[in-house]
């Protein structure tokens, strides 16, 4: 067995060492955010986060996440209450099948999480790994440009009595 | 036409759906029938409703209020479930949250052939549009009768049938007996677009919330309960046949359920995903095959496509002497194999209980596939069903199909549980049919006006679908021990035309000869791709102008607009024009801006491009910095949705036009990955897209999907030339031929 922390929850997984998350993820958990892709971390619909890091979870293997913070797009927010990114991805239509778009909210993320205010040139540098191929990439930089600012915004926010 | 045929036909529909434990039942599902008994010839109904003309096939009330509306197309990223609910809540009053739409399905839906071909507005789209509108009009006239009110006092509103003095019936109160088993009319009241408030304003798309959130989305993520995970194990190029396999080890590997072995088909079922893929890496090095070299020397591809059989189909021969030529310009020009590449590879889940099968599939065509599954097993076409949940965008017909077939094999072989098939990107990468290579000749001559009086035009290609038509066209049917053999491909006529689509210019020209030479023998697997035989063929035709225009020493646009009658081609190039600022433009160095037009298949969307490169003579690298793309495709439905499409097609053919080829060498397609067959990434993007939409209200749906792939490619290679005085007429433009181009 092998405890990993997903989503800020301890889990409990029977997977052999050498799965890759990924697996973990879709298989032992029923979590469909993290897609295949390629399993070669070529196009990064796969993307979760690691402590913080972007990682391609189909080229991880859960013996190395043992104590570390897994975070999914599971873990970002709901239909009902969507994240910053999820919000900014549906109000910028930012896909067109989709099928890439949870592993490139899970790279922004990463990228929002350390740069507050990335350009573009940074937004396109840092999603470098992510492959769209229906060519909604245009949208997927407005949006993580979008959620950005609602990120800042909300980060500038007064304090609200009580939680000073 | 008799009623009576119908509901005889029903009745026994009724019954075998009751029997298969369907939980839809009394809709007429069979209306071809009506027609193979010899009734007379109807006029002929709007969109779909020709092939499926009954009301309740496509639309159902329920007693609780509750509207089904059904399409036998496919949701496949384009936006189209959002855009039949649009059509439905506009004609018949309602909130476009209030219904529920069900696509694809062949216990379900109508069959709608294939979504496919930019072709579901208009075969779908106008199918619902009047379906719906009859059925409130049909609301309305028992609303009438109820209240004793003549129909015209009554109108429809928010899901109710409302009288002027504040007297409401709710949709779902008028409903019961078979109210809307009838048939479609061929002219029904349609809303007046004026007054569209759901048409032509965009609308978020319904599917998006799930998939940023985790939700469930794809076939990929159906989860069965008891369901197990197969992986196949393919031969490692094509012709290739197994020798020996020894799989008992195999077998006793943790969590392997079965292998399946049958000639050259070799799958594998587990109880978890990655048990699968390593008793499938297992079984890949215990294989031993046999394998020839089948394919031509890469270098020599065009010689050998030109050496190869070929027949001719005249498609257009008013070609006449001209006289008062001052000039002839002649050019070739060569697209390569290219891929669908979908992002996630194919996968279909399948179940085999009491002799039925069931396939959860992103196929196109489930009816198409359903015959040919039930063909492969040899069972009848009743007891198999085919479901369509979406899948990765495909852009044509790639692994869906096969993945659907795996699945029927491995769930035959392993029955009572569903089995979830996916490939591996590699199988994704080398299994899928490909766009077809195609070569083109363009000749044509100017008058000393600069005007084109002669153009003769020949394309050469493969077929460019062998979608299934049979058991023959499965992949996976190819290798079991009692194979299926693919079927002799056929051309697809005009004015659709495959290898020739778009092969007839758009243009105003005196004397036109345009002749395809289908070339049936395909050394490399290929089929539908995005835009089919239009991508090479506008980029051909369009680059011709370009090169015609210099020759003329005309500016490109204007070249074009001389030519060009249809007051509605003409508009979206003068937008394209002015929106870029081509009159204004002047280039930085290294810098150019190319134009490029076309109507899809001559009868779609008409859209134009303008785009500027920028050329990296040290590099080769062509970046394009910013394009403009305009497009009509007649009644505007989801204005955003259309912008999406559109912007995903230039970004799309950008991809293709700078970046892709697939790569072989005499034995095997050696593209196997993303490494090796790369696509667009981000820093590579342009600085910035934008997409006009030209809404035409009340005017036929056209559709739009395929509409960018071939004016973008050509406005690239415009631009391109622009930019560096050198015209490649060859893709890609990828760094190694501008390099070779440009003699650095």
């Amino acid at each position: 067995m092998i405890e990993l922390d997903i989503n800020g929850t301890k889990r409990s997984v029977d997977a052999e060492a050498d799965t890759p998350l990924l697996y973990v993820l879709r298989d032992h958990l029923a979590m469909n955010g993290a897609k295949f892709g390629c399993g070669l971390g070529q196009c990064g619909a796969c993307t979760v986060m690691v402590d913080g890091e972007a990682v391609f979870s189909c080229m991880t293997p859960v013996s190395v996440l043992a104590g570390r913070k897994i975070r999914t797009i599971e873990g970002l927010g709901t239909v009902e209450q969507p994240g910053a990114l999820q919000r900014a991805f549906i109000d910028e239509q930012a896909a067109q099948c989709g099928y890439c778009i949870a592993g490139m909210i899970m790279r922004a993320q990463a990228l929002l999480e350390k740069n507050s205010s990335p350009s573009d040139a940074e937004i396109r540098r840092h999603m470098m790994p992510n492959l769209c191929r229906c060519g909604t990439h245009m949208r997927i930089v407005k949006a993580v440009r979008r959620a950005a600012q609602t990120m800042r915004a909300e980060a500038d926010k007064p304090k609200s009595a009580g939680q000073t | 036409m008799s009623i009576k045929v119908v509901r005889a036909l029903s009745v026994s529909r009724r019954r075998f759906l009751a029997a298969g434990g369907s939980l839809v039942i009394g809709f007429s599902l069979s209306p071809k029938a009506l027609f193979a008994q010899g009734s007379p010839a109807a006029t002929k109904l709007p969109g779909s409703l020709n092939t499926t003309p009954m009301i309740d096939s496509w639309i159902r009330l329920g007693a609780d209020g509750s509207i089904t509306v059904l399409t036998g197309k496919a949701e496949l990223g384009q936006g189209v479930r959002t855009a039949l609910i649009q059509i439905a809540a506009e004609q018949l009053f309602v909130q476009p949250g209030k219904i529920q739409l069900i696509t694809a399905d062949t216990r379900r839906t109508p069959d709608e052939g294939y979504t496919a071909g930019s072709n579901s507005m208009k075969d779908s789209g106008t199918a619902i549009m009047n379906a719906a509108a009859q059925v409130r009009e049909i609301l309305i006239a028992r609303a009438a009768v109820r209240l004793g009110l003549s129909a015209d006092k009554l109108k429809a509103e928010d899901g109710a049938v409302i009288v002027s003095d504040g007297r409401r019936i709710a949709f779902g109160d008028l409903v019961g007996g078979e109210l809307t088993r009838v048939r479609a009319e061929s002219q029904i009241k349609l809303k007046d677009p004026a007054s569209y408030t759901v048409v032509g304003h965009s609308m978020q798309r319904v599917d998006i919330p799930a998939k940023v959130t985790g939700g469930a989305a794809y076939v990929q993520d159906l989860r069965l309960p008891g369901m197990v995970h197969a992986r196949v194990v393919r031969p490692p190029a094509y012709g290739a046949q197994l020798r020996e396999l020894q799989s008992a080890s195999v077998e006793k590997m943790p969590g392997v359920l079965k292998v399946v072995h049958d000639g050259s088909y070799v799958a594998v079922v587990a109880e978890r995903e990655f048990d699968a893929i390593r008793a499938m890496r297992a079984l890949a090095a215990a294989a031993r095959w046999d394998e020839r070299a089948l394919l031509p020397e890469p270098s020599e591809l065009f010689d050998y496509l030109t050496r190869l059989p070929y027949d001719s189909f005249i498609d257009a021969d008013n070609h006449a002497t001209t006289a008062g030529v001052t000039k002839t310009v002649e050019a070739n020009y060569r697209r390569p194999y290219q891929m669908h590449g979908a992002i996630g590879p194919s996968c279909a889940v399948g179940l085999y209980k009491d002799d039925s099968l069931t396939v959860w599939t992103h196929s196109q065509g489930v009816y198409p596939l359903r015959k040919s599954i039930a063909e492969m097993l040899k069972l009848p076409e009743d007891r198999v069903q085919c479901i369509h949940p979406e899948g990765a965008g495909c852009y044509g017909h790639n692994g869906a199909d096969d993945a659907g077939a795996d699945a029927a094999l491995i769930a035959r072989a392993f029955p009572g549980r569903p089995v979830r098939v996916q490939w591996m990107r590699e199988q994704e990468h080398l299994w899928e049919p490909y766009g077809p290579a195609m070569m083109t000749a363009a000749k044509a001559s100017l008058d000393g006006g600069g005007n084109i009086v002669d153009w003769e035009y020949e394309v050469t290609s493969n077929t460019h679908s062998t979608r299934p038509g049979g058991a023959g066209n499965l992949m996976p049917a190819w290798h079991l021990a009692i194979p299926f053999t693919p079927p002799q491909p056929k051309p697809i006529p005009l004015p659709e035309g495959g290898g020739d689509r778009n092969a007839i210019p758009y243009y105003k020209i005196p004397s036109v000869r345009v002749v395809h030479r289908f070339v049936p023998s395909m050394p490399i697997r290929v089929s539908a791709l995005r835009a089919l035989g239009a991508y090479a063929n506008v980029f051909s035709i369009e680059s011709f102008m370009d090169e015609l225009a210099l020759a003329g020493r005309t500016d490109p646009v204007e070249f074009r607009l001389r030519h060009l009658e249809d007051p509605r081609a003409r508009e979206v190039v003068t937008l394209a024009a002015s929106r870029f600022g081509w009159s204004s433009y002047a280039p930085d160095k290294g810098r150019g801006r190319g134009f490029a037009f076309a109507r899809y298949k001559s009868l779609g969307a008409y859209l134009a491009v303008a785009l500027e490169v920028d050329v990296d003579r040290e590099t080769g690298k062509v970046r394009v910095v910013r394009a403009v793309a305009t497009v009509d495709s007649g009644q505007a439905v989801n204005p955003d949705g259309i912008r999406n499409q559109v912007e995903g097609g230039v970004l799309q053919s950008i991809s293709w036009t700078l970046l892709e080829a697939v790569s072989f060498d005499k034995k095997s397609i050696t593209s196997a990955d993303w490494s090796q067959y790369p696509i667009l990434r981000f820093p590579e993007l342009p600085d910035t897209v934008e997409v006009h939409v030209v809404d035409r209200p009340g005017q036929p749906f056209l559709g739009t999907g395929e509409a960018a792939q071939g004016p973008t490619a050509a406005a690239i290679a415009n631009a391109v030339a622009a930019a560096s005085n050198v015209r490649i007429r060859e893709l890609p433009l990828d760094r190694k031929r501008v390099k070779v181009a440009l003699g650095v």
